[in-house]
C-alpha cells in the first residue's frame, strides 16, 4: 500500500454546501433541540423563519412526484431571492422557482426539463441569457451519494460513477488511486443543504414523517440538511407513529417545522393519494414561453391568492382534486387527466 | 424515416420492438420512461417475462398495468417487489446487480460517449439541455447499455461532443478501464431511425449491424459525422409483428409515446 494518496484530478466545479464535519456537529449540537417540540406553524411561518435569501436548498421529491409545493409557492409569494438550487433532479419546483427569479444559482445533475414533457421554456431562457449560472455538474446518483456522506457526518465518499466524463470535469469532484485496489476512484464532497422541503403524507406535530411509496433521496436528505421543513396530507398523533415505528422515515430530531397542508404537492403526483395535475402543468408549461405569461401565471396563481388553499380553490377546487385522486387509484383512465374538466381547466391554456 | 412503402408500423413501433429483441429473460434492466419503458413492457409481455424492470428513484420489479408518466410516477412500483430508493438501486447498479441500461441523448460520437448536458459552451450554452440525471451512473454501472438515437444526422452523431455527460467507450481500445470505471461493462447498441449498431470488440468504434427495411448504406454514412465500420453483409432489421404492434398499444393506450 502507498504512503500517501495521490490526487489524480480536481472536478472544476463550485462547491457547495460543504461543511467542516466538526463544524456541523457543533452546529447541530447548538441548533437542533433534541426534545419532543410541537413543531406546527403555518407554510407562511415556516418560509419566513426557515428561508433566506442566499440559501442552498434541496426539495425532497423527484421532481413532479411528492414535491412540497405549498412551500415552493410561499418561497415566490415571500420574493426570496439568490437561492442556490441543489438539482438531484428538479423539475417542476425549480422550474416555477427560476421562473419567478428566485434562484441565482445551481448544482446540476437533471434540471430545465420536464422528463417527457420536453425541455423547461423558463429554465432554458434563464440559463442561457446568464440570469441563472450552472455552477456545477454532477449525477443523481453523485447528489444522492453526497447527501450520503453529509447524513454520515463524513467529509466525502468514493463512488465510481462520473469518471472520464466532462460531469466530473465540471462537477466539485476529485480522483485518487484507491490504496487499496490501485485503481482510479471517484470521492464526492459531502453535501448539506442549509435546506430541504419534504411532503409526506402523514407526520406528527413532532415531525416524525411517514412516506408511502418510494422515498427517492429523502432517508438521506432529510438527515443532511441544516434545516428541514416537512408539509404533510395530515398530521396524526403520536400514538399512530409509535404503534407503527418502522414507517418512520424522517424522524422528529432532523425536523425544524410541521406544517399540516391537505394536497399539499399539487400539481405534482402523491403516491396512493393524487396524480399530477397534468392540465395544470401543461398550462405552466404554455405560459412560461413567454416572460408575460410567466408573470401572468404567478400573478394568478401565487400573488394573486392569499394562501395554498385559494390557490387549490382556482386551480379547481374539490372537483378536481377527486378527480386526481380517483386516477391515481387507478377508478379512472389516465387519459381522462388530460381532458380539460372543472374552471381552471376550462379556461385559457 | 426511411420511404417505407408498406408503411405497416411506424418508427416508433420498430424502435420499441428492436429495443425489446435485445433484452433478455431473468436479467434486470434499468429503464427511464418514454421508450425504452414501453421496449421493457414489451419484452415483459413476449419473450422475457421474468425481466426485473428498475427506476432509478427506487422502484424495483414492477408489473405496470400502463405506461409510467415520470421515473417516480406511482406506476414505476405498481405489483413491484420493492418501492425503495435512489441509494439502494444506484448502489445496485454500481455493484454489479443490473445487466441493462438505456440511454439517450442528443449527440453521440464513434465511442457511444453521450452528450445530454450542453449544445455550445459550457459557460454560455447555445441550448442548455437537463443534464445528466441518472444517465453518467447507468452508463458507468450497467453491464450493457442500449443506447435509442431517434435522430441520427451529422449534428446528432458527431465526430467531437461538446461535452461527455455520460461515457461510452471514451476515446476507444483499453481507455475506458484506465479511467478506473468498473471492467467489461459499456456502451452494447445503438438504435437509430436508420439502422442498429455495436461496438468493435476490440478498438470500440462503432460498427453497423443492421440497416431498417428501406434504408440504405449511403443513407447511413451521409447521416453520420465520423466514419462507421461497415461489414460485408449487413442484414435487414427485422420489423415488428401484428401481435408486438397490438401489445404496444395495449401498454401505451393513450399514444404517450406511441403518438410521437
Amino acid at each position: 500500500m502507498p504512503d500517501s494518496i495521490e490526487i489524480l484530478a480536481r472536478g472544476q466545479g463550485e462547491l457547495l454546501g460543504w461543511h467542516d464535519p466538526d463544524d456541523n456537529r457543533a452546529w447541530v449540537r447548538e441548533n437542533k433541540p433534541r426534545g419532543l417540540i410541537d413543531k406546527r406553524m403555518s407554510v407562511h411561518q415556516a418560509v419566513a423563519k426557515f428561508i433566506h435569501d442566499g440559501n442552498y436548498l434541496a426539495m425532497g421529491g423527484f421532481g413532479h412526484i411528492r414535491v412540497a409545493m405549498s412551500l415552493v409557492y410561499e418561497i415566490i409569494r415571500q420574493r426570496k431571492r439568490d437561492l442556490v438550487i441543489a438539482a438531484k433532479t428538479a423539475v417542476h419546483d425549480i422550474d416555477l422557482l427560476i421562473g419567478a427569479g428566485c434562484v441565482s444559482k445551481v448544482e446540476c445533475a437533471y434540471a430545465f426539463g420536464h422528463e417527457l414533457r420536453g425541455l423547461s421554456p423558463a429554465g432554458r431562457r434563464a440559463v442561457e441569457s446568464g440570469q441563472v449560472k450552472v455552477v456545477a455538474e454532477i449525477s443523481n446518483g453523485g447528489y444522492q451519494w453526497r447527501f450520503l456522506a453529509g447524513m454520515m457526518g463524513i467529509p466525502f465518499i468514493p463512488s465510481r460513477n462520473m469518471m472520464g466524463s466532462d460531469t466530473f470535469a465540471k462537477s466539485s469532484a476529485v480522483q485518487i488511486r484507491d490504496p487499496w485496489s490501485g485503481k482510479p476512484v471517484n470521492l464526492l464532497p459531502a453535501a448539506y443543504p442549509d435546506v430541504a422541503l419534504f411532503h409526506v403524507p402523514r407526520c406528527d406535530r413532532f415531525g416524525n414523517a411517514q412516506i408511502d411509496g418510494i422515498l427517492i433521496e429523502d432517508f438521506e436528505l432529510a438527515r443532511a440538511a441544516r434545516r428541514v421543513l416537512i408539509t404533510t396530507e395530515e398530521i396524526i398523533p403520536e400514538d399512530d407513529i409509535r404503534r407503527h415505528p418502522d414507517r418512520t422515515v424522517i424522524p422528529f430530531y432532523v425536523v425544524d417545522a410541521v406544517c399540516e397542508v391537505p394536497f399539499g404537492a399539487h400539481p405534482t403526483l402523491m403516491p396512493y393519494r393524487y396524480f399530477f395535475d397534468e392540465a395544470h402543468i401543461q398550462k405552466w408549461l404554455q405560459l412560461s414561453k413567454t416572460r408575460e405569461g410567466t408573470q401572468a401565471y404567478f400573478q394568478k396563481y401565487v400573488f394573486g391568492v392569499a394562501d395554498f388553499e385559494d390557490y387549490l380553490e382556482i386551480i379547481g377546487g374539490v372537483r378536481i382534486l377527486n378527480h386526481l385522486k380517483r386516477i391515481e387509484l387507478l377508478q379512472s383512465d389516465m387519459v381522462d387527466a388530460l381532458t380539460p374538466q372543472g374552471s381552471d381547466h376550462a379556461t385559457e391554456s | 424515416m426511411p420511404q417505407n412503402l408498406d408503411a405497416t408500423y411506424t418508427l416508433t413501433e420498430l424502435l420499441a420492438c428492436v429495443a425489446s429483441h435485445l433484452l433478455e429473460d431473468q436479467r434486470t434492466v434499468f429503464v427511464g420512461t418514454g421508450l425504452p419503458m414501453i421496449a421493457a413492457m414489451l419484452a415483459q409481455r413476449t419473450h422475457a417475462p421474468n425481466i426485473v424492470i428498475i427506476f432509478e428513484a427506487g422502484g424495483v420489479g414492477p408489473q405496470p398495468p400502463v405506461l409510467p408518466i415520470s421515473v417516480g410516477d406511482s406506476r414505476t412500483f405498481y405489483k413491484a417487489v420493492a418501492a425503495s430508493s435512489m441509494h439502494d438501486v444506484m448502489s445496485a447498479a454500481q455493484a454489479g446487480y443490473i445487466d441493462f441500461g438505456f440511454l439517450g441523448a442528443a449527440a453521440i460520437d464513434m465511442y457511444g460517449n453521450l452528450n445530454t448536458t450542453v449544445i455550445g459552451d459550457w459557460t454560455q450554452p447555445v441550448v442548455r439541455l437537463p443534464g445528466s440525471g441518472g444517465a453518467n451512473d447507468v452508463g458507468s454501472f450497467c453491464w450493457r447499455t442500449l443506447i435509442v438515437m431517434r435522430n441520427q444526422s451529422k449534428k446528432t452523431f458527431k465526430k467531437r461532443l461538446d461535452f461527455i455527460t455520460t461515457p461510452g467507450w471514451r476515446v476507444g481500445n483499453n481507455s475506458r478501464n484506465q479511467v478506473g470505471l468498473p471492467a467489461d461493462c459499456g456502451p452494447y447498441r445503438v438504435i437509430s431511425q436508420l439502422g442498429v449498431y455495436g461496438f468493435d470488440q476490440k478498438n470500440r468504434r462503432m460498427t453497423i449491424l443492421s440497416l431498417h427495411p428501406g434504408v440504405t448504406l449511403s443513407e447511413i454514412q451521409d447521416n453520420t459525422e465520423f466514419e462507421l465500420i461497415q461489414p460485408v453483409n449487413i442484414p435487414a432489421t427485422k420489423p415488428p409483428t401484428p401481435e408486438e404492434q397490438c401489445l404496444l398499444h395495449e401498454i401505451d393506450p393513450e399514444g404517450l409515446v406511441l403518438g410521437r
